[in-house]
């Protein structure tokens, strides 16, 4: 059974296309294999009479398994299928070595080995390696409770980000897009209001995310138990940075059927009772997909941490004018980049991009949101 | 009390020939002589020839004629001068003493204390300094014991004595001389428990008879090093004491084996792989042996150093299973 990836772990074989006595040469077809990413072709190595079958159609076999064996012209059978790829050749650092206590301890700790350097012979992962990293890591959960909030919050954004960085295989697609309509129509909208009533871009912003995430629930989901869950509601976090440092993500629950004034309106409430600290339980922790903007600090992209368990984290950069080419010619345009952190154990990057895309469509008409 | 390890071996003897009238010793040399290591010197005027007896050069036939008046009833303590020569008595030892029990399903028991230098260090050359206690410590059906101090050269043989079965006990050669303090006050320690001789945290030095000392000066010069050694001395080597042992390791998560016999099928080997099956997932680091060079001990002064454990090779061994920048 050929591997046919490194994450190939087995395959099941559908179908010989040659029976044993036929002839075979290198590089014919000899049989159909289904894998995990679909069904593939397995090609003879070498040229000989097919003699006998190993596997029937139907098996299910790892890696490496050998499923027929071909008598080459010489008269000495080999396998029919080459082996597993060979393990690759060692590149980089020697594999790391950990102390049996040290293992036993990270696990316990929830400490990630591979984040420590070790400091025992050869360079073995000691329990004292294990031990100084947890004690680092989780100075918040020690922490007596006089420790003030700032150094708590630090802890606790500390802790979720790790989990975060340790557990998710983040993939990251950027997308800069036209804001012209969006921001016409804000100007137009903010003519004539009163100035407590006036829209503000991110309301937009979070509306089209918001929509968008309609059509791709695998994004507005919660990784429990090794699995997605999607989520019934679409609750927006909206990441909050604070006067004293760190920063909060409250949610704006069901922001998809708000209308962009109600947004509007709940995120000035939500911003301010954030900063004064005034906020439900409720708000911090049913948040489905979090949306940040660095954008009012001059920063073109922001490349997120998801927020477990979420699966996916939208940013904006700064909305400025930038030239622009439209039909051939180079106009002043107000642009802004997004970007989407997405979990890869739950989308791949083709999703991500059409749902960025979906993301643009839906500002390029914003009297719809 | 301030007296040598020959003298403490005497005093165990003189204590067990007064205290039991089936008690006898023999062996060569023990009587008139006084004992090629002066155990037993004053012990023929004291106890008279029928219970301090000299024997022929033949290590079979004195230690069968032991099982034999074991079987009969009496407590005979045979002296067999020295490890190296008890291998002309290994037919007698495996085959009869350590078998009876079984093969006569019950009906005979050997309770016979057998006692015999071991170890090298004092030039005596390949075929007088070897250590096979551990040999011993392979064979089901007796018991074996190695006294390091001078509480145990005293006590252990007392209670060998009210042992049903055979016990073999192991006095380094080396120790003979040695001044040490006895303890007249505390009751004898039980014959099969393992003692911590030190306590310590970092790395347990796990030892026996002639090297508990080099152990113990090992972690002296660790401890002037921040290096806290727990050394532990084993006492009995059949049955080994395993919980005391895997306790040790539990508590320091390190072990260094120091034992004077060979590496290969040592018995370091067997407390090793003890500590590998019982407390894998407490080891921070590989445990590691310091053993005899695998060589004919050597005669050179030098050479013979070179091959046995000291402390030197020692505090070597504890380096390499601590952390680097500790110690």
């Amino acid at each position: 059974m050929p591997s046919l990836g490194a994450d190939m772990a087995a395959g099941t074989l559908l179908e010989w296309l040659k029976q044993p006595g036929d002839r075979v040469a290198r590089g014919d077809l000899i049989a159909e294999v289904d894998t995990d990413k679909g069904v593939i072709q397995v090609e003879a190595f070498t040229t000989g009479t097919l003699e006998r079958i190993l596997v029937e159609a139907g098996q299910k076999v790892p890696v490496g398994t050998v499923m027929a064996l071909i008598r080459d012209d010489a008269g000495s059978p080999s396998a029919a299928a080459p082996p597993a790829l060979p393990p690759p050749p060692p590149s980089g650092p020697p594999p790391q070595r950990v102390s049996p206590l040290a293992r036993r301890r990270a696990q316990e700790l929830g400490v990630d080995l591979a984040s420590i350097k070790g400091t025992g012979a050869e360079g073995a992962v000691t329990v004292a390696d294990v031990e100084r990293l947890a004690r680092g890591g989780s100075a918040h959960a020690a922490a007596p409770p006089v420790e003030d909030s700032a150094a708590r919050m630090r802890g606790a954004i500390g802790a979720a980000m790790a989990r975060s960085k340790r557990e998710i295989p983040h993939y990251y697609l950027s997308n800069t897009i036209d804001l012209g309509p969006a921001m016409a129509w804000l100007a137009e909208q903010n003519q004539s209001r009163p100035v407590a009533d006036r829209l503000v871009a991110a309301a937009l912003l979070l509306k089209s995310v918001a929509l968008a995430l309609r059509d791709f629930p695998e994004l507005n989901a919660w990784w429990v138990d090794d699995r997605a869950v999607r989520q019934p509601s679409i609750n927006l976090g909206v990441a909050v940075s604070l006067r004293q440092g760190g920063l909060i993500v409250p949610a704006l629950e069901a922001a998809d059927r708000a209308s962009v004034d109600q947004l509007m309106r709940r995120l000035t409430d939500l911003v301010a009772r954030a900063k004064g600290g005034a906020l439900r339980a409720s708000e911090l922790s049913s948040g489905t997909l979090t949306v940040t903007s660095l954008g009012d600090r001059g920063v073109d992209t922001v490349l997120g941490v998801i927020y477990p368990p979420q699966v996916a984290l939208v940013g904006f950069g700064r909305i400025a004018e930038r030239p622009w080419v439209v039909q051939g010619a180079v106009v002043p345009r107000p642009v802004v980049t997004m970007s989407l952190s997405a979990d890869h154990r739950v989308t791949d990057g083709h999703r991500g991009a059409i749902f960025l895309d979906r993301i643009d469509q839906l500002l390029r008409e914003p009297g719809a949101l | 009390m301030k007296a040598t390890y020959r003298e403490a071996v005497r005093m165990g003897l003189r204590n067990a020939l007064l205290s039991d009238p089936r008690v006898f010793l023999m062996g060569e040399d023990v009587g008139r002589y006084g004992g090629s290591y002066a155990a037993s010197r004053g012990l023929l005027e004291e106890f008279g020839p029928e219970r301090i007896r000299d024997t022929p050069l033949s290590e079979s036939a004195f230690v069968g004629a032991g099982i034999g008046a074991a079987m009969g009833g009496m407590r005979p303590i045979v002296e067999v001068m020295t490890v190296n020569f008890s291998l002309l008595a290994l037919d007698q030892i495996v085959n009869n003493a350590a078998t009876l029990r079984h093969m006569s399903g019950g009906q005979l028991a050997v309770p016979l204390t057998v006692r015999m230098a071991t170890g090298a260090g004092r030039q005596l050359a390949a075929q007088h300094s070897h250590s096979l206690e551990g040999w011993y410590a392979h064979i089901p059906g007796i018991t074996v014991v190695a006294p390091a101090t001078h509480n145990d050269a005293r006590d252990m043989l007392g209670l060998a004595l009210k042992e049903p079965d055979p016990v073999f006990i192991f006095e380094h050669l080396m120790l003979y001389p040695q001044e040490g303090e006895l303890d007249e006050t505390r009751a004898p320690m039980p014959l099969r428990q393992a003692c911590v001789r030190r306590p310590g945290t970092d790395v347990s030095i796990v030892t026996y008879g002639g090297s508990l000392g080099k152990a113990l000066a090992a972690a002296d010069r660790l401890a002037t090093e921040s290096v806290s050694a727990e050394v532990l001395d084993l006492r009995c080597l059949r049955p080994l004491d395993n919980e005391a042992i895997l306790g040790s390791v539990r508590h320091t998560h390190r072990a260094v084996i120091v034992d004077e016999g060979w590496r290969s099928g040592s018995l370091a080997a067997e407390v090793t792989a003890r500590i590998m099956e019982g407390a894998f997932y407490e080891l921070d680091a590989p445990v590691e042996r310091v053993c005899s060079a695998e060589v004919p001990i050597p005669y050179p002064k030098h050479l013979e150093d070179a091959a046995l454990p000291q402390p030197d090779t020692i505090v070597e061994a504890v380096r390499r299973v601590l952390p680097k920048g500790a110690g």
